[in-house]
């Protein structure tokens, strides 16, 4: 049989998912981060995650902010460190399902070493990484993920480090679970946390956001629509069939999933031990 | 059968401080523990990690102490007792996010086995240079207990009192000593607490649409949401309102403030606790914690064989100070001598609360020995006349 069936509880309504009583928000009109957060509570919804089981663990930034919003569990931490926090938060209750929002700034310079043991661990957190290039709450400094040349407020020359890739970085450091996509394509991007939520293990995925506000401001790359195009134009879909290089543009990026990964997953295997251990073995 | 045996009898047996923590920890309910490595603490973290596997509960070595003392409020915020334990240098990096369980009113316990510093300093060799630390570590004003045990017994006892000061009042509780105790071995009975004598935390009942995450009564100890019971709370390291959320109205962060510290305050008879040793009597008072207490007990015994009438204040919880405790303890004595193994710390505290005509005399080591019985007893006896 293959029909296809919609009944207006499956329909996803973000007021489902949000304290609307915290209404308006403050992320400033055109904000990637917001289109972020739509496609995160519409991969919730999709899955059937409980909100009453679902824990938000956020850091510190306007990406962390953002957590406030979702009607669960919300945990907003310290700079850099939810992963950490989160860690403890998934090993005391692999119950719940944990996901973390943070931003360029907050897991790759900050929180970098949080990430990458975190990546390596593998306990099951998925892990929602804005990269919007640069510091947006503090007021638009560089940010490990700045591409070259742009300017912020602390590169007034414009920025001469190189830049991270949060993906191949995951990747490295053992995440069993890698993809990147912009906020363009709202329902790739969906589906694409989708899988890394269900997915068993650490789950990282970079979302291409845009600060319109004051990185796109400063460095006149137009309204938040004209700056999620001209992303368009650097990205190398991974997953479509019309994959092209282009060797001609700067800083292109490949969008999709990079890793999918069958590995133990730390808390489970920790608990196997405990219960050798109980048993009266040695928990080897 | 022995009438003595069975679950909460007492077991006589040889054991290092910090393998009295860690028992105390999980004698009190702690089924949580994330660290990372730190002469002179880690065999806290290896009896952890060996111990609580068998009772269902979970050890993780971070990446760092920042980690691990994140880690360690992520699992209470989950519902599980948890603890950290570390020594000076990871003493720093844990103020960040001892911070936010200040703020968020998280129960959680963070060991400090001191060694000298500052920065990498003498890890091997004992000190007291964290005492003001401890207290002011974290920036801005924030509550905080601290415990400090001067013998593996007490270790033990400390310990377990430090998880249900954090769990009845939600604050972050520190457990305090010096090398020398968490190295040193006592023949202990270490008995089981029975179930009543363990507080668990306020967790929070009714209906969601009435629930307040930090609203509170008389007792000024709002009830925690459980995680998963229905309330979606938030939980934040902004100064927030009784919702739970953000606030920058002055008349909200007054109220907030107030309360935050207040609640030590409003509990202050259950968090004090001092050992008063032959000081109704004395000429001489002694305020000492840790290793100089126990050397001030030997020179108490020498003095008054010598007739020389001296006497011991130990505050065994150091923070919040026993000021009024103190002061009336110190009032009438020829000296208070604050012996110390850090250059001037405890001794401050006695200087801003010395009653009148009472003289306050420090004395410090911080070469990485201990202060000798010998010391103290020269230094009475310099002040008696
Ligand atoms: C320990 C600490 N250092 C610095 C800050 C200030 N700070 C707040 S947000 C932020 C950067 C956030 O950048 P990012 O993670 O990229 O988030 P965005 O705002 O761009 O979403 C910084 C440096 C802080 N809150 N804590
Ligand atoms: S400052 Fe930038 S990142 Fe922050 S809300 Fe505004 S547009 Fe978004
Ligand atoms: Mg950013």
């Amino acid at each position: 049989m293959n029909e296809i069936r919609v009944t207006s509880a499956d329909k996803f309504d973000i007021r489902d998912w949000l304290r609307t009583e915290l209404m308006p928000h403050f992320m400033c009109p055109g904000c990637g981060h917001g289109i972020a957060l739509r496609a995160l509570l519409w991969a919730c919804h999709e899955l059937g995650i409980d909100k009453d089981k679902l824990a938000i663990v956020s850091g510190i930034g306007c990406s962390g902010r953002t957590g406030a919003y979702i009607d669960a569990n919300t945990f907003h931490t310290t700079h850099g460190r939810p992963l950490a926090f989160a860690t403890g938060l998934k090993l005391a209750r692999p119950d719940l399902t944990v996901i973390v929002i943070t931003g360029d700034g907050d897991s790759l310079a900050i929180g970098g070493n949080h990430l990458i043991h975190a990546c390596r661990r593998n306990l099951d957190i998925t892990c929602m990484m804005l990269n919007n290039e640069v510091y947006g709450m503090t007021g638009g400094q560089v940010s490990p993920t700045t591409s070259a040349q742009r300017y912020t407020t602390t590169t007034p020359a414009g920025n001469m480090e190189p830049v991270f890739d949060a993906c191949r970085l995951a990747e490295g450091a053992g995440a069993s679970f890698v993809g990147r996509e912009a906020t363009l394509q709202i329902p790739t991007l969906k589906d694409l946390l989708k899988e890394a939520i269900a997915h068993e293990g650490f789950s990282f995925v970079e979302v291409i956001s845009d600060c319109t506000e004051i990185f796109g401001r400063k460095n006149a790359l137009g309204s938040s629509p004209e700056m999620v195009l001209k992303q368009k134009k650097v990205m190398i879909p991974e997953r479509s069939d019309n994959r092209i290089a282009q060797p001609f543009r700067p800083n292109p990026f490949p969008t999709g999933v990079f890793v999918r990964q069958e590995r133990p997953e730390y808390g489970a295997a920790y608990r196997q031990m405990c219960e050798r251990v109980q048993k009266g073995g040695k928990g080897r | 059968m022995n009438a003595h045996a069975g679950k909460n009898a007492p077991v006589l047996r040889n054991i290092q401080g910090n393998a009295a923590c860690a028992l105390g920890a999980i004698a009190a309910g702690c089924r949580f523990y994330a660290g990372y490595p730190i002469t002179p603490s880690s065999e806290i973290a290896e009896k952890m990690a060996a111990e609580l596997p068998k009772v269902g509960g979970t050890f993780i070595q971070m990446e760092d102490e920042i980690g691990s003392m994140a880690a360690t409020i992520g699992a209470s915020l989950g519902g599980v007792k948890a603890m950290t334990a570390t020594s000076g240098p990871g003493f720093s990096l844990k103020q960040e996010n001892l911070g936010y369980a200040a703020i968020t009113e998280t129960p959680c316990v963070i060991v400090n086995v001191m060694r000298g510093g500052p920065s990498t300093g003498m890890p091997t060799r004992p000190a007291q240079g964290d005492i003001m630390q401890a207290r002011w570590g974290t920036h801005g004003d924030h509550p905080v207990i601290v415990l400090a045990p001067h013998t593996v017994r007490e270790i033990y006892e400390e310990t377990i009192r430090a998880f249900n000061l954090a769990e009845a009042l939600r604050v972050p509780v520190v457990v305090l000593f010096d090398e020398i105790i968490g190295h040193l071995v006592e023949t202990v009975e270490l008995a089981q607490p029975a179930p009543e004598e363990l507080t668990e935390r306020k967790w929070a009942t009714g209906p969601r649409e009435e629930y307040l995450p930090y609203a509170a009564e008389e007792d000024m100890i709002p009830a925690m949401a459980r995680p998963g019971d229905g309330y979606r709370a938030h939980t934040t390291g902004l100064t927030h309102d009784e919702r739970g959320f953000p606030t920058q109205d002055p008349q909200k962060v007054t109220a907030f403030m107030d309360r935050l510290l207040g609640k030590l305050e409003r509990h202050h008879d259950l968090i004090e606790r001092n050992e008063l040793v032959d000081t109704d009597d004395a000429d001489v008072l002694i305020l000492a914690i840790g290793t100089p207490a126990r050397a001030a007990k030997s020179a108490i015994r020498e003095l008054r064989a010598e007739g020389v009438k001296a006497g011991l204040f130990r505050p065994v919880t150091l923070w919040p100070f026993p000021a009024e405790a103190f002061r009336a303890v110190a009032t009438g004595k020829k000296a208070v001598i604050v012996p110390e193994m850090n250059m001037g710390q405890l001794v401050l505290e006695a200087e801003q609360l010395a009653p009148e005509g009472v003289a306050i005399r420090g004395l410090n080591r911080y070469d990485g020995e201990a202060i000798t019985p010998a010391m103290i007893v020269k230094a009475v006896k310099e002040n008696v006349a």
